[in-house]
């Protein structure tokens, strides 16, 4: 099998699977007259995310707007506090178990809390994102910039390097993989962040993302409605992804290139 | 000069301790190749990181021109030391061009004639101009190797260690690289340290071979063959009546 074979087959298998279960959801649904209200057909959810288009195009743009800058600032914060890891046993030790912390806390248990220190606002569906997004970078930065390779090390070593030296031009540059590791595990989680904070923010009336749209949806019993915003969300995560993988090919590039290279 | 005292050194804890470097005596007189012949795990590759600095022994001293080197500082004799990887140890997202400056770079030293000296060495060891802005993952695994050598050598070192560079390597290359590495290793003068396990290899480059053996030097043979040595000394009866020679000492500490 060709390359362009293989990949026209990767890309034919996953849409033909999805039709196939469309079907099967459309004709169940007919077959044994699910009220919409419980289970609302493929095409019913279509018909609704047609309709709504311009709500959820604003929502997903208002909560796009929210994952992403906690993202940012998780990968901010996340690589700070790690390059602070790998200097220092002591620190590590110290604060791992904060960190910790942050990985295991149930997030929607501190939307309201954080709700009611920050206000019903943009800042605290940042904070929310940016708070479930922070552990994967942490710990994948601080992993990437502790593992270095043994003779790496000793090349810097036999150079005399300085601590200084040592960060900047050999742990930082070797810990950029695992930095995408992370973040492509933090978009995801970015984006939960963001909509389980509208949740929680929505209600106020003074903040319309994706969440927001889904908890009046849920509220009025428009599930079709509600089922679009779902599909609105998990594009809003797919797009984030893609953006993430695309950061990920463009900085790596070099690192991974093959170019045919000249033979002995 | 390398001077290597009573050398010892142990890893492992209680019943696990396993004795790797045991009052080891060696010395390298200026300009002289010595290769480190002896069965995986006689303490080869760790005898040439302590006297790089970067693995402290238990017991004993290593003098690099008379100054003492230890691993707990850094010292003016790294100054004057470079050491090549098994692996080329190229950092996949610097060019070749920045792989090679980068001892330079560490040192301050990145003057002019430098930087000369960086593109008279890339040209020796076989690397084209337009190979010098590509990245490692370009580069065939020779290419690599010839850059991590013009790196080595790029801060003229009197004192170049080298732990078995060329095994991952076909023979064909092997035998070009030997040639190469001789070439620069005597136009610069340089004392030369070089852990092998093929035999062919050690007889061709050096002046003296240190078979060695559980953690210690057990024979050290020298080499009656004159620089500068051709390739077809390789294919020659004295050369294989010699190799005949070292593998039955090398065969000894087997036994």
């Amino acid at each position: 099998m060709t390359v362009s074979s293989r990949r026209f087959l990767a890309l034919l298998t996953p849409v033909l699977l999805f039709a196939v279960v469309a079907v099967v959801w459309h004709v169940l649904v007919r077959w044994l007259d699910i009220p919409k209200v419980i289970l609302p057909s493929p095409l019913e959810i279509l018909s609704a995310l047609w309709q709504e288009r311009w709500v959820l195009l604003k929502g997903s743009w208002v909560t796009l707007r929210a994952a992403a800058t906690g993202l940012v600032c998780s990968a901010v914060f996340g690589s700070l506090t790690a390059i602070l890891f790998s200097q220092s046993v002591v620190i590590r030790t110290a604060l791992y178990p904060y960190v910790i912390f942050l990985q295991t806390v149930p997030i929607v248990a501190i939307a309201p809390l954080l709700i009611i220190w920050s206000g019903n606002n943009f800042r605290t569906i940042v904070l929310v994102a940016t708070i479930i997004s922070l552990f994967p970078i942490i710990a994948n930065v601080t992993s990437g910039l502790l593992s270095i390779n043994e003779n790496l090390r000793d090349l810097f070593r036999m150079g005399s390097a300085s601590r200084w030296q040592m960060l900047i031009k050999l742990r930082i540059p070797a810990a950029i993989p695992q930095l995408l590791v992370g973040l492509r595990i933090s978009a995801g989680l970015a984006v939960i962040g963001a909509i389980v904070a509208e949740f929680f923010v929505g209600n106020s009336g003074t903040y319309d993302g994706l969440g927001t749209i889904m908890t009046a949806r849920q509220a009025n019993l428009k599930t079709p409605q509600l089922m679009a915003a779902l599909v609105a969300c998990t594009g809003l995560g797919i797009l984030l992804l893609l953006v993430v993988n695309l950061l990920g090919a463009t900085l790596l590039r070099r690192w991974t290139k093959h170019s045919g290279f000249e033979s002995e | 000069m390398i001077r290597c005292r009573s050398l010892k050194l142990a890893f492992g804890n209680g019943s696990a301790r396993q004795t790797v470097l045991d009052q080891l005596e060696l010395d390298v007189a200026p300009g002289q190749i010595v290769s480190l012949l002896g069965p995986s795990g006689c303490g080869k590759s760790t005898l040439l990181r302590v006297v790089a600095g970067l693995v402290q022994a238990d017991q004993g001293e290593v003098y690099i021109d008379g100054e003492f080197v230890s691993s707990k500082r850094s010292n003016a004799s790294r100054e004057t030391m470079s050491f090549v990887f098994q692996e080329p140890a190229l950092l996949p997202w610097r060019t070749v061009w920045q792989n090679v400056r980068l001892p330079n770079e560490l040192r301050g030293q990145l003057t002019p004639p430098r930087a000369e000296l960086m593109e008279d060495l890339l040209e020796l060891v076989g690397l084209r101009r337009s190979d010098w802005t590509k990245y490692p993952s370009q580069l065939s695994g020779g290419m690599k190797m010839r850059a991590s050598i013009a790196r080595a050598m790029s801060t003229r070192p009197s004192i170049l260690l080298l732990d078995e560079p060329f095994a991952a390597l076909d023979d064909m290359l092997r035998s070009k690289l030997n040639d190469l590495l001789l070439a620069i290793a005597l136009e610069q003068h340089c004392t030369m340290l070089f852990v092998t396990h093929n035999i062919a290899e050690a007889i061709y480059l050096s002046h003296s071979i240190a078979v060695m053996s559980r953690g210690r030097i057990s024979e050290n043979l020298k080499v009656p063959f004159a620089f500068p040595r051709s390739a077809a000394l390789r294919s020659s009866g004295e050369f294989a009546a010699y190799y005949g020679q070292v593998s039955e000492a090398l065969g000894k500490t087997q036994s």
